[in-house]
């Protein structure tokens, strides 16, 4: 028994622990206890991950743990990898459910809900173990039950809980029902379920086995990783499940859909033909753009927050693609770096997605409230969480010094520097692909800035936000050690390079696609480099030296009323709120967004040319469910109301339907 | 080693220093032009050395977020000024700092203004903010598009490696995807600068502001912080423009003589492109907001092509 | 096209500045030759903001000697007023004054920010500016003329 199987064992063990605890333990005492293991939990599996992608690997079968096929375990840098991630999120998220979940009689503190969490990061951490395809798809659907139960927390709250919960539910289990399709025509194919025995077995595949195998493999794990057109489940389960659910959701669960693709089509299946990439390609695509833009003009914190994973995954997917290409044209090289992007950015994704999802936590926590035009003046009442938002804020904007910067200038260079050799689909398809990144990075930007500014600087708008205050110690730390995490990948993300190295050569891709000397971040066939710790140094530094001199040298500031133009006062409801920042953006992409706006003028009765009050709406309905889901439930609803002829509680009627079917399956039978 | 930090501290000490000349200099073009006799070129050093001795006033309800704007913007321009090869190309920073960062540092300092216009509470504040990011946003494809038509020749985002590949080999320099990946950049110059037709630096209409509806609220040194900033990202940005396309001059080794040759060359460069920006601006007019997003869309389809034209000819 | 044969037609419109003997007022020393200017009608009958306009104009052109309007009373460190202070200008003025930043000099342009002028005991008149808020300089005239605004400012520019 080694470092990981150990580590892996304690953390299952733990898990355990965990939901007995949360079952067991007094109102008190249940957050505490409850996080204290998930902690465990996340802190073992992160071990194990650690090990894993150290290189010790491990397998064993077990044979009589489940009956029929066993449980069998395998673990290996890519899984290590996700271990890892999961671990990391689960670990972070612990330490913030003890404070989050601490007020007794609050959702989230609930018996069940509180005992779900440990078997659901242990559901996460099984994922990326399993060896086989029955072990696989036991850990996803377990993954699936709890993370469902967990979302339903709040459900007694609001009807939006059960809605959210309902396309979750629903949404899940196709994606699993396709996952289920593919993977076991695979096994079937490739005659054998365990992993290794696929592997082996997939260069007899025919093209359409194994493109078949791809196609409903992709349109599983894409809908689990929230990838558009397949994630409407998304906004709405991480909008409406406790924050701490959202953060492991959106930052661990859905970058299981990311491993679920770079295990069947890179690994399992071993690469592909060149449209499997430029499908994958175009799926990141649109989501990248599609969720960005939507994250920009959402007014829900939450909801911004979780179209941004949407974004995330999108460049993610575009990362993989680009590496599937690239090694189809054998610039393994160039290959390494797209999918040491698109890993990295998995990781940078966790750090701050989890840190801006317990942020969100806090302030709705504080405020009771999620809707950014209601928010403001949060940064003088919650100086510490505004302060790790911020950093979490300035990950996700992909600015430098930030930790998602270095990713997706990985991505960029991976983009920018395959060779012409490529043929003409690379030499149009990589400045396309190089314009979304940069139009995403620069909508992200807007939206984050929307976020912060509008939610946490100026002044309150609204009662509820002038009197929050700031979140217990525990939540700052949770919070603090995901900031912690983000600032040390910002800065040194070259400590991630054996790792990447390890899983880029059992990929079969590149050996060691980044080469960090500690303080440059070199790649492996591209002349580019940069220093990410020079490059923050220089920028905290020079701040830092700036504003001393300036205050050194000038005078001292003196507070002053905001200029009112001379009138006044200035109300907060002067200020611009989310709806109104986004305003242009909105305009610009008024034909991708197609929002919904009426503006009603009501007059006094004496004259129509004064006006009495002046009402403006907007909705901004996601256009994709409009036009591609709508249709489908509305059809399905239609089928299921005219079945209810069928039923209609006559008891002969019923007598009858089973006569004629017991009649037919004879016949059947008898012409056979 | 010691040499390169020099040549660094050169650069940001001569940006540093002819950047507000340079916003003089234009400002003293276009007077011309108008018909009018216009302020010393030097005057915008008076301006901030007076408003260095100010008293700096913050609004009641501003934080942290407002007072160290000033400085952040101040500390990404001079970042990137020492790592740009504006004099050597051999800078001591040019292996830490590439063009993707630089395009990076910049938007880093628009988004520290454009948080503080928000933390004001004001609504000139808001608006500011939210129309600069809206049009930083739409520049950012043009920009990174530029950096692919530069960088693929070189096979290096290294912006000393870019500049010097142009020196030695002048055949990369003057092809049609340089060109119109120089229209391109260009436009998108001027839209991060906050120049003419995409925001006008004289207006005093609240309505019609971009960048000077965010620092209104700024006195003092914190004001003279940041437009001593903006003058220096306008020279940035003009320098790269002319550095990249106009490679000559630029030394490529740290000898003194060929350092101090490059400065001449460098600030003649400057005042070349200045004048022709004040020129420009005395024939436009400031663009609707809204009709910005198609001069930008314009920028990004020069910026496509320039893309795909050099790997055509290549 | 046109514009530039405009250009070429048109020339310099600026009249050479006067040699006028410039007394640099010793409380503007410290604005080191550069003023900028925020300007407030406090109840003006527009006659003056028309001398003022024409003082920036080309023809006379300030902006020579160091002179420049701003948006922002936050960048300046001249107030300008015009008029006498009206019941209802009384407040934005002083918030005005309030709101530019240390050292800052207020300049009274014309006879109604004097002394009210012929608005004098007007019912809503409040009374001169140096009743709300403290006037470094006045220039006087009903209106003043640009050269005699101009003179004013060079005054505090030193140039």
């Amino acid at each position: 028994m080694n470092q990981t199987a150990a580590a892996l064992s304690g953390a299952f063990a733990l898990a355990g622990v965990g939901a007995v605890a949360g079952l067991l333990t007094p109102a008190r005492w249940r957050s505490a206890a409850v996080g204290a293991a998930t902690t465990g939990v996340g802190v073992t599996g992160a071990v194990a991950g650690i090990a894993a992608v150290s290189g010790t690997v491990w397998q064993v079968r077990l044979a009589d743990l489940l009956p029929l096929a066993g449980v069998s375990l395998a673990v290996d840098a890519l899984a290590g990898w996700f271990l890892l991630l999961v671990g990391g999120v689960a670990t972070v998220v612990g330490v913030y459910t003890v404070g989050y979940a601490g007020r007794v009689g609050h959702g989230p503190s609930a018996r069940g809900a509180l005992a779900l969490l440990p078997l659901f990061v242990a559901a996460m951490l099984l994922v990326p173990a399993a060896g086989s395809v029955s072990t696989f798809l036991l850990a996803w659907e377990l993954m699936a039950v709890t993370s469902l139960l967990l979302v339903l927390a709040e459900h007694r709250h609001s009807p939006a809980v059960r809605t959210a919960g309902l396309w979750y539910a629903a949404m899940t289990q196709a994606g699993f029902v396709v996952v289920l399709l593919g993977l076991a025509w695979l096994a079937a194919a490739a005659g054998g379920e365990s992993f290794a025995a696929i592997r082996a077995g997939t260069a007899e595949l025919s093209p359409l086995v194994s493109s078949g195998v791809f196609l409903l493999c992709l349109a599983g794990f894409a809908s689990k990783a929230g990838a558009v057109p397949l994630h409407p489940w998304l906004p709405r389960a991480h909008a409406e499940a406790p924050s701490h659910v959202s953060a492991l959701m959106s930052a661990a669960m859905v970058k299981l859909g990311v491993y679920g693709i770079v295990r069947v089509a890179f690994d399992l299946l071993g690469g592909g033909p060149r449209w499997w990439w430029l499908l994958l390609g175009a799926l990141g695509a649109v989501s990248a753009l599609y969720g960005i833009l939507q994250a920009a003009v959402a007014t829900d914190l939450k909801r911004l927050l979780a179209f941004s994973t949407s974004e995330n995954i999108g460049l993610i997917l575009l990362g993989l693609a680009a590496a599937g290409l690239l090694a189809g044209t054998g610039q393994l090289a160039v290959a390494g770096v797209a999918l040491a992007a698109a890993l990295l950015h998995a990781a940078n994704h966790a750090g701050f997605k989890t840190l801006l999802f317990c942020g969100a936590g806090s302030v709705l926590r504080a405020t009771g409230t999620r809707d950014l035009d209601q928010l403001g003046g949060l940064s003088r009442r919650m100086p510490a969480t505004t302060a790790l938002v911020a950093v979490g804020a300035l990950g996700a904007a992909a600015l430098p010094p930030g930790n998602g910067f270095v990713s997706e200038w990985l991505l960029l260079q991976a983009l920018l520097h395959q060779a012409s050799a490529g043929g003409t689909v690379l030499t149009i398809a990589a400045p396309v692909a190089v314009a979304v990144v940069a139009l995403t990075a620069g909508v992200g930007v807007a939206t984050y800035v929307k976020a912060l500014g509008t939610g946490f600087l100026a002044r309150p708008r609204s009662t509820t936000a002038a009197a929050a205050v700031e979140s217990p110690p525990t939540m700052l730390a949770g919070m603090g050690l995901a900031a912690a995490v983000c600032a040390g990948l910002a800065v040194v993300p070259a400590v991630a390079a054996p790792a990447l190295g390890r899983i880029a050569t059992s990929l079969r891709v590149e050996s060691a696609p980044l080469q960090g000397s500690g303080v440059d971040l070199r790649l492996a066939g591209i002349a580019s480099s940069i220093s990410p710790l020079w490059i923050a140094v220089g920028v905290v530094g020079l701040t830092v030296g700036f504003a001393a001199v300036a205050r050194a040298v000038g005078r001292a500031r003196r507070r002053a009323a905001a200029w009112d133009c001379g009138d006044g006062p200035l109300t907060a409801r002067m200020e611009y709120t989310a709806t109104s920042f986004v305003e242009p953006l909105q305009r610009v992409f008024d034909n991708v967004l197609a929002p919904e706006q009426d503006v009603d003028v009501t007059h006094p009765a004496e004259s129509a040319y004064l006006v009495r009050a002046v009402a403006y709406r907007r909705r901004l309905p996601d256009r994709v469910e409009a036009r591609l889901y709508r249709p489908v439930i509305t059809a399905a609803d239609a089928v299921g109301r005219a079945a209810r002829r069928l039923a209609t509680g006559s008891v002969h009627r019923y007598l009858a339907y089973m006569l004629t079917a017991l009649v037919a399956v004879l016949v059947a039978g008898v012409l056979r | 080693m010691t040499v390169g930090w020099i040549v660094a501290a050169a650069q940001v000490v001569l940006v540093a220093a002819v950047a507000p000349l340079l916003v003089g200099f234009t400002r003293a073009v276009r007077a011309r032009l108008e018909g009018r006799a216009g302020g010393r070129i030097a005057q915008p050093w008076r301006d901030l050395r007076k408003q260095l001795r100010k008293e700096p006033l913050i609004p009641a309800d501003a934080g942290v977020f407002f007072t160290a704007a000033p400085a952040v913007l101040m500390a990404t321009s001079v970042l990137v000024v020492a790592a740009a090869p504006y004099l050597s190309t051999r800078g001591p920073l040019s292996g830490s700092v590439d063009l993707i960062v630089v395009v990076g540092l910049l938007l880093l300092g628009a988004v520290a203004l454009a948080l503080a216009g928000l933390d004001t509470g004001t609504a000139f504040g808001g608006m500011g903010a939210s129309r600069e990011v809206t049009i930083a946003a739409l520049v950012e494809p043009t920009l990174l598009l530029s950096v692919f038509a530069l960088s693929t020749r070189v096979g290096s985002t290294n912006l000393g490696a870019i500049v010097a590949a142009g020196t030695s080999n002048q055949a990369q320099v003057f092809t049609p995807a340089s060109a119109l990946a120089a229209a391109a950049l260009a436009i998108a110059t001027l839209a991060e600068a906050g120049r003419l037709p995409v925001d006008n630096p004289a207006t005093h209409l609240e309505l019609t502001m971009v960048h000077e509806a965010m620092v209104l609220e700024y006195s003092g040194r914190d004001l003279a912080l940041v437009e001593w900033a903006s003058a220096m990202r306008l020279t940035i940005l003009l320098g790269l423009l002319a550095n990249l396309f106009v490679p000559w001059g630029v030394s490529t080794s740290l000898y003194p003589g060929a350092v101090a040759l490059a400065a001449g060359v460098f600030v003649a460069k400057l005042g070349v492109l200045s004048g022709l920006l004040a020129v420009g601006e005395v024939f436009a007019a400031k663009l609707r907001l809204f009709r910005v997003p198609e001069l930008l869309a314009g920028s990004f389809v020069l910026g496509l092509l320039a893309v795909i034209t050099s790997a055509v000819l290549a | 096209m046109g514009l530039i044969r405009k250009i070429r037609g048109v020339g310099r419109v600026a009249e050479p500045a006067p040699e006028a003997s410039v007394r640099p007022l010793p409380a503007a020393a410290g604005l080191g030759g550069s003023v900028q200017v925020r300007h407030v009608d406090a109840g003006s009958c527009n006659g003056c903001e028309i001398e003022i306009g024409q003082a920036f104009s080309p023809v006379y052109d300030v902006e020579r000697h160091g002179v420049r309007l701003v948006a922002s009373p936050r960048h300046a460190d001249v107030l300008t007023v015009t008029g006498p202070v009206t019941v209802n200008m009384a407040g934005p003025l002083r918030k005005t004054y309030e709101a530019m930043p240390e050292p800052r000099l207020v300049v009274a342009v014309g006879d109604c920010a004097r002394d009210c002028g012929m608005f004098a005991d007007g019912y809503g008149v409040l009374g001169p500016v140096s009743d709300v808020v403290p006037v470094d300089v006045q220039v006087p005239g009903c209106p003043p003329e640009p050269a005699a605004i101009a003179s004013a400012l060079r005054g505090l520019t030193g140039r």
